[in-house]
C-alpha cells in the first residue's frame, strides 16, 4: 500500500486539549512494499504514527492519503474494507486469556471470511494448516492447541505475530514486536515479519526500541522525537551521531537494548559502538 | 529512639472519633420518622394473640409431611416449577442476547475513532430503554397480566418469567461486557472484522465465565419466582403451597421449602463447576 502523510497533527484520543499534540506537522510518503522501522525514544509519538496510519486515530490536522484516498473521508462501508486490507499488531498482543491459540490466530482472517464461516470456523477450525504454518516461523507451532492464558509472555507476543501473518494484510503495523522476547528470538521473530512481509508484496512499518535490529533488518529507517521527524534516512546513513542526538538526555534507552544485543565487550565501550 | 519513633505522645485522640458520632446520630434522627411513617412496628409479633397462632402454625412445620403419594405430587410440581423457570429463562436469554449486543458501546465502528455516529448512538439509548420497561415492571405483575390472557396455567409464568428477566440480563449482560477489557474487540474490528465476528472472537470468550455463572444465578432467581407465581394461578410449586398455606397446613408448607433449599442448593453447585469449567 502506498502511504502519504501531509502536515498531519494528532493527539492521543485521552489526551488534554491543551496538552501538546503527540504528533506534530509530520509529512510522510511510503512507497509499496516498502519495509521501514521507526524508532525513538519513549514518548516520541511512535504508536500514534502507527494508529495514524492503521485509520485507528483521526488527525487533529492535516492529511492522511491511503493508496491516494482520504480514510476519513470514504463511506463507512469503504473504510471497514481499507482496515481489512491493513493490519495493526498493538504492543501488547490483544488475544483473550480464555481462547485457544488456533482461534486467536485465525481470527487474523476474519475480515477476509464471512459471518458464517467465522461461526463454523469457531465450532472447528478450518485452517489448522495455515495457523500451524503461521506459528512455526516464530517457533511457538507446539502450543496450537493450548490456550491462551497457559503461555508466557513472549509466547503470547509470537502468537501475536503469527495471526498478523495469517491476516495476509497489503499494509502491516506493527507495535513492538520484540518488547517480550529474548535476543535469538527477536532476530529469528523480526526475520520471520520482514520474510512474510516481502513474501506478500505488503508494505511493512514496524516500531523497535531496539535499534541494532533495526539497523540490520530495515533498509529505511525512521527517527521520531518529540512528534517530529527527525531523520528518514537509508539505514547504511543512519550514523552513530545521528542516534545520539535522537536519544540525546534518554541514551540509556538506546544503550540498554544496545548491551542487550551485543556481547558487553571486555572494557566499557562508548555507547555508540554497540549501535552497529 | 523511641522518640525518635513516636514523635508525640502515643495516647492522641482519633480526631476523626466527631464526625462518626455526628453521623451515627444524623442517622438515627432521619431513620426514625422513616419507621413512624411505615408503621414499623416489630413488638406486634410478640403479642399474645398473634403469637399463638403463628407458633401453632410453625409448630406445625415438624415434622414435613413425607408420604409418598404427597411426595409423589411435590415431585410432579417441582418438576413443573423448574421447567416454568428454564423455559422462561430460555426465552429471555432468546430476547436478552440480541437486546445486549446492540446495546454495546464497545462493538460501535464508529466510536473507535472519536465520537460515536448520531443513527447507532440514537439505537444503542431505544434499547436501553426497552431494558428499562422490561425489567420495570415486577414479573408477579405480567403473570397477573397473563393469566388474564391465557388462562390459569405454567404458559402464564414462562411468558412474566420470560420478559422480565430479558430486561434484567440484557442490561447485566450488557454491563458485563462493557466492564471487561476491550482490547482484544476493539483490535479486532480495528483491523476490519465485522461488529458480531468481533464479538464472536473477542468480546465473548473475554467475559465467558462471568455471563455464565451470572445466567445460572438468574435461573436460580428464576426457580424461586416461579415459586411465587404459583400463587396467582401459574402453576408449579407454588401453586401447591399456596393451598396448603390457605389450610394451615405446616408440615406441607415446610416440605416444600425443604425442596426450594435443596434446589437452590443445586443451582449453587452447578454454577460453581460451570466457572470451574470454564476457567
Amino acid at each position: 500500500m502506498e502511504l502519504r502523510l501531509k502536515r498531519v497533527s494528532a493527539r492521543h484520543p485521552a489526551a488534554h486539549a491543551a496538552a501538546a499534540p503527540a504528533l506534530d506537522a509530520l509529512d510522510l510518503a511510503v512507497a509499496s512494499g516498502e519495509q521501514i522501522a521507526i524508532i525513538g525514544p519513549s514518548g516520541a509519538g511512535k504508536t500514534t504514527l502507527l494508529h495514524l496510519l492503521a485509520c485507528a486515530l483521526q488527525p487533529s490536522s492535516g492529511h492522511v492519503e491511503i493508496d491516494g484516498r482520504d480514510p476519513w473521508r470514504l463511506a463507512r462501508r469503504e473504510l471497514r474494507r481499507l482496515r481489512g486490507e491493513l493490519f495493526l499488531a498493538p504492543q501488547v498482543p490483544p488475544l483473550p486469556p480464555r481462547q485457544r491459540v488456533v482461534t486467536a490466530v485465525l481470527a487474523g482472517r476474519l475480515p477476509r471470511i464471512g459471518l458464517g464461516h467465522s461461526l463454523r470456523s469457531l465450532f472447528y477450525p478450518t485452517a489448522i494448516g495455515q495457523a500451524d504454518a503461521a506459528l512455526a516461523r516464530f517457533d511457538v507451532a507446539d502450543k496450537l492447541f493450548a490456550r491462551v492464558d497457559r503461555l508466557s509472555g513472549g509466547e503470547r507476543q509470537r502468537v501475536g505475530l503469527a495471526r498478523a501473518l495469517v491476516a495476509q494484510p497489503r499494509l502491516l503495523l506493527v507495535d513492538e514486536p520484540l518488547s517480550a522476547l529474548d535476543p535469538s528470538r527477536a532476530a529469528q521473530a523480526v526475520k520471520s515479519l520482514v520474510e512474510g512481509a516481502r513474501g506478500s508484496g505488503a508494505t511493512l512499518l514496524t516500531t523497535l526500541h531496539d535499534v541494532p535490529i533495526a539497523l540490520r533488518n530495515f533498509p529505511r529507517i525512521i527517527g521520531l522525537r518529540d512528534g517530529a521527524l527527525m531523520f528518514d534516512l537509508p539505514s547504511a546513513e543512519v550514523t552513530p551521531a545521528r542516534l545520539e542526538a535522537l536519544y540525546a538526555q534518554k541514551l540509556e534507552e538506546l544503550q540498554g537494548v544496545g548491551a542487550f544485543d551485543e556481547p558487553p565487550a571486555a572494557k566499557p565501550a562508548p555507547v555508540i559502538m554497540q549501535c552497529r | 529512639m523511641a522518640a525518635a519513633v513516636f514523635p508525640s505522645p502515643p495516647q492522641r485522640r482519633d480526631p476523626a472519633w466527631w464526625g462518626r458520632v455526628f453521623w451515627l446520630l444524623a442517622g438515627a434522627v432521619l431513620i426514625w420518622p422513616l419507621l413512624v411513617l411505615s408503621e414499623f412496628k416489630p413488638w406486634v409479633l410478640l403479642a399474645p394473640d398473634s403469637l399463638t397462632p403463628a407458633l401453632r402454625f410453625l409448630a406445625d412445620f415438624f415434622p414435613p409431611r413425607m408420604d409418598a403419594p404427597f411426595l409423589l405430587m411435590v415431585a410432579q410440581e417441582t418438576w413443573r416449577t423448574v421447567a416454568i423457570a428454564t423455559a422462561g429463562l430460555a426465552l429471555a436469554l432468546v430476547l436478552a442476547a440480541p437486546l445486549a449486543i446492540l446495546s454495546v458501546r464497545v462493538l460501535s465502528l464508529s466510536g473507535m475513532a472519536g465520537r460515536m455516529a448520531a443513527g447507532p448512538a440514537a439505537v444503542r439509548y431505544a434499547v436501553r430503554g426497552l431494558l428499562v420497561v422490561l425489567r420495570s415492571v415486577p414479573e408477579l405483575i405480567w403473570a397477573l397480566v397473563f393469566v388474564r390472557v391465557v388462562g390459569l396455567g405454567v404458559t402464564a409464568g414462562v411468558l412474566a418469567i420470560a420478559l422480565t428477566y430479558a430486561g434484567m440480563l440484557g442490561k447485566v449482560y450488557a454491563e458485563i461486557l462493557e466492564s471487561g477489557d476491550a482490547h482484544a474487540t476493539i483490535s479486532l474490528m480495528r483491523n476490519g472484522a465485522g461488529r458480531l465476528q468481533a464479538f464472536f472472537y473477542g468480546l465473548l470468550p473475554q467475559n465467558a465465565a462471568e455471563l455464565t455463572s451470572y445466567t445460572v444465578y438468574r435461573w436460580e432467581c428464576a426457580i424461586r419466582s416461579s415459586a411465587v407465581l404459583g400463587f396467582v394461578g401459574a402453576g408449579g410449586l407454588g401453586q401447591l403451597m399456596d393451598s396448603s398455606m390457605k389450610m394451615f397446613n405446616g408440615s406441607e408448607v415446610s416440605t416444600m421449602l425443604l425442596v426450594f433449599v435443596a434446589l437452590v442448593a443445586a443451582t449453587d453447585r452447578m454454577s460453581a463447576a460451570l466457572r470451574k469449567a470454564l476457567g
